[in-house]
């Protein structure tokens, strides 16, 4: 939808004068659409920040680089960055198996892709927490070599992994069914190797969406609690990630700490966020072609 | 793969260089590796678990007072949250897909902002604004009106989280009808609400009842926000993920892991129905 009013048409009333006529004029289902965002949305973001700022700047700056807290950004961002590393990776694969080659199987996998959204989170975690234990299935095969997975990092890591997964197949795949199989047969039978028809053809207009999906990805991994509380032991400066300390702040009654913790957490997505909208503005710099 | 699709029989074809190409097989048997150890591995565990001792201990857990309260608690949370986010969902999306307006892109992205947000710091903000030392903590506590650690404080948290699906999913289609129909209607003196039974909600049912059934399995599976938020007392606060991370805490693994496959089979009906959705949208596009 690109049908822009042009602006000599709109100009003529004075800008504060269109925006009384607009708020007067208001549909109801404008004014549903604004009282509930108003109140479900807009009131509680505004009483974190206003908490957040209530103690002041100096508080806030203690308590959000406090040691504890910065072991857990460090802990909660590595991790995230490692599994959507990987996601990255073999998620963009999956994607491309998906809508390049037939297989049996196939409409079952590429349904079932997107288990990870469907699935509770505290399953998952439940799951998850017992197939990397020590006699859990995946979990026996690395314990003689002395590799805990449960109640680890690592652990914390395989639950990112299984919940970031769909982001990117999801936001790769219809980038891909819309690419054009002619330009990579033209510059095959131009005499390109597989590598450089990969590296010069496919990747640049897939980039955009796999950079997308990852953040999206990351995001997610990044405010993941359920799944990561389970599988996580939660001791402080080893697995314990900035969502969960969080929840213990808020099971001391610390509502300040918890706060503050929130907001930093908030501003990342909201980062995050504005980084992803950036990545897909650049992305639909191909589909205008 | 002994069924290869035509590009490869004319890749095979080609140059006498290439003989077989090797580069598919290895991609989709490293594909198949990833997803069965990262997403089937751990869903066939948790059937496993349910059901490895038969079905007798998993007929008993299903029984137990405090799993169908749980049940009851979810199914309450899923059957206030959907229909309210369902309306606000059609408001929305009408409103934004029906007007051009500066900020168009700022408002859509605000209304996925529940997405981003950790569902930890959505039940915090509850917490802030229904919390005993909340904004109306001291006005409700003289009421005797209980939210945070209460019913009404889950159904909030779960709206909260479960908020943009519908908006999400009935804006494209919406786009994609147009507004034709609409104005025919119009003309031959049809009134709005007409229009909308009529005409509208014809046209994008298929894209509201993806948004319905996202919004539900979010709304069932929600497990962060309603966990800060619930207090998790049992009988009374409990919903059913809520259930299975406490009996697991307790020690209760298979009890756990009983209420665990009902979500699972939730789950798997939520893809099924999605992915029959999904190929009706399809043939709409074709058609």
């Amino acid at each position: 939808m690109s049908n822009v009013i042009p602006a000599s048409l709109v100009k003529p009333k004075p800008a504060w004068k269109v925006w009384f006529d607009r708020i007067r004029n208001l549909s109801w289902t404008w004014r549903i659409t604004w009282f509930y965002l108003s109140a479900m949305l807009f009131l509680p973001l505004v009483a974190m920040f206003t908490k957040a700022a209530s103690d002041g700047w100096g508080k806030f700056w203690e308590i959000a680089s406090s040691p504890i807290a910065i072991s857990t950004y460090d802990i909660t961002f590595t991790t995230s960055l490692i599994a959507t590393l990987f996601n990255g990776l073999f998620g963009t694969a999956i994607a491309w198996v998906l809508v390049r080659y037939d297989f049996p199987g196939k409409r079952i996998i590429d349904a079932s892709i997107d288990l990870p959204f469907a699935l509770p989170t505290s399953v998952a975690g439940l799951t998850l927490a017992t197939v990397y234990s020590d006699n859990g299935w995946i979990g026996s095969l690395f314990a003689p070599f002395g590799i805990k997975i449960a109640f680890t990092r690592l652990g914390v890591g395989m639950a990112m992994l299984f919940i970031s997964l769909p982001f990117i197949v999801r936001t790769v795949q219809p980038v891909l069914i819309e690419m054009e199989k002619d330009i990579e047969e033209a510059a095959w039978c131009l005499g390109a190797s597989d590598w450089q028809t990969f590296r010069q053809v496919i990747l640049p207009p897939l980039l955009p969406s796999i950079l997308t999906g990852m953040a999206l990805g990351f995001s997610r991994a990044v405010g993941e609690y359920g799944s990561t509380v389970i599988i996580a032991s939660n001791t402080p400066f080893k697995d314990l990630i900035a969502p969960v300390l969080i929840f213990q702040r808020l099971e001391q009654y610390d509502y300040a700490g918890a706060t503050t913790i929130g907001v930093v957490l908030l501003l990342i997505s909201l980062v995050l966020l504005l980084g992803i909208n950036i990545l897909q503005a650049w992305g639909q710099r191909y589909e205008e072609q | 793969m002994k069924n290869s699709n035509p590009a490869n029989a004319l890749v095979r074809q080609g140059p006498a260089k290439k003989p077989f190409n090797w580069i598919p097989p290895i991609l989709i048997g490293l594909s198949l590796a990833y997803i069965i150890l990262i997403i089937y591995i751990p869903a066939i565990n948790v059937f496993y678990q349910a059901f490895h001792k038969g079905i007798e201990p998993f007929i008993a857990n299903l029984t137990r007072p405090d799993f169908l309260n749980a049940v009851r608690i979810t199914l309450s949370l899923a059957l206030i949250t959907v229909p309210i986010n369902t309306v606000f969902g059609l408001c929305a999306a009408w409103s934004i897909a029906r007007h051009q307006f500066p900020g168009r892109t700022l408002l859509l992205s605000i209304i996925d902002l529940p997405l981003s947000i950790s569902p930890v710091v959505a039940g915090l903000m509850i917490m802030l604004l229904y919390g005993r030392q909340g904004w109306f903590g001291g006005w409700l506590q003289d009421r005797g009106i209980d939210i945070v650690f209460a019913f009404p404080g889950m159904a909030l948290a779960t709206a909260f989280v479960s908020m943009p699906f519908v908006v999400r999913e009935v804006i494209p289609v919406l786009e994609e009808a147009g507004v034709d129909q609409e104005e025919a209607a119009r003309t031959l003196g049809a009134s709005d609400w007409q229009i909308f039974w009529r005409v509208t909600l014809p046209n994008i049912r298929w894209g509201l009842m993806y948004g319905v059934l996202l919004t539900n399995a979010r709304a069932m599976g929600e497990f962060g926000a309603v966990s800060v938020v619930s207090g998790n007392v049992a009988n009374t606060t409990q919903s059913l993920p809520l259930f299975v991370e406490e009996t697991y805490k307790q020690y209760e693994t298979e009890a756990a892991f009983s209420a665990a496959v009902l979500l699972a089979l939730l789950a798997a009906v939520t893809l099924i129905i999605k992915e029959i959705l999904e190929s009706k949208t399809r043939i709409k596009d074709k058609s």
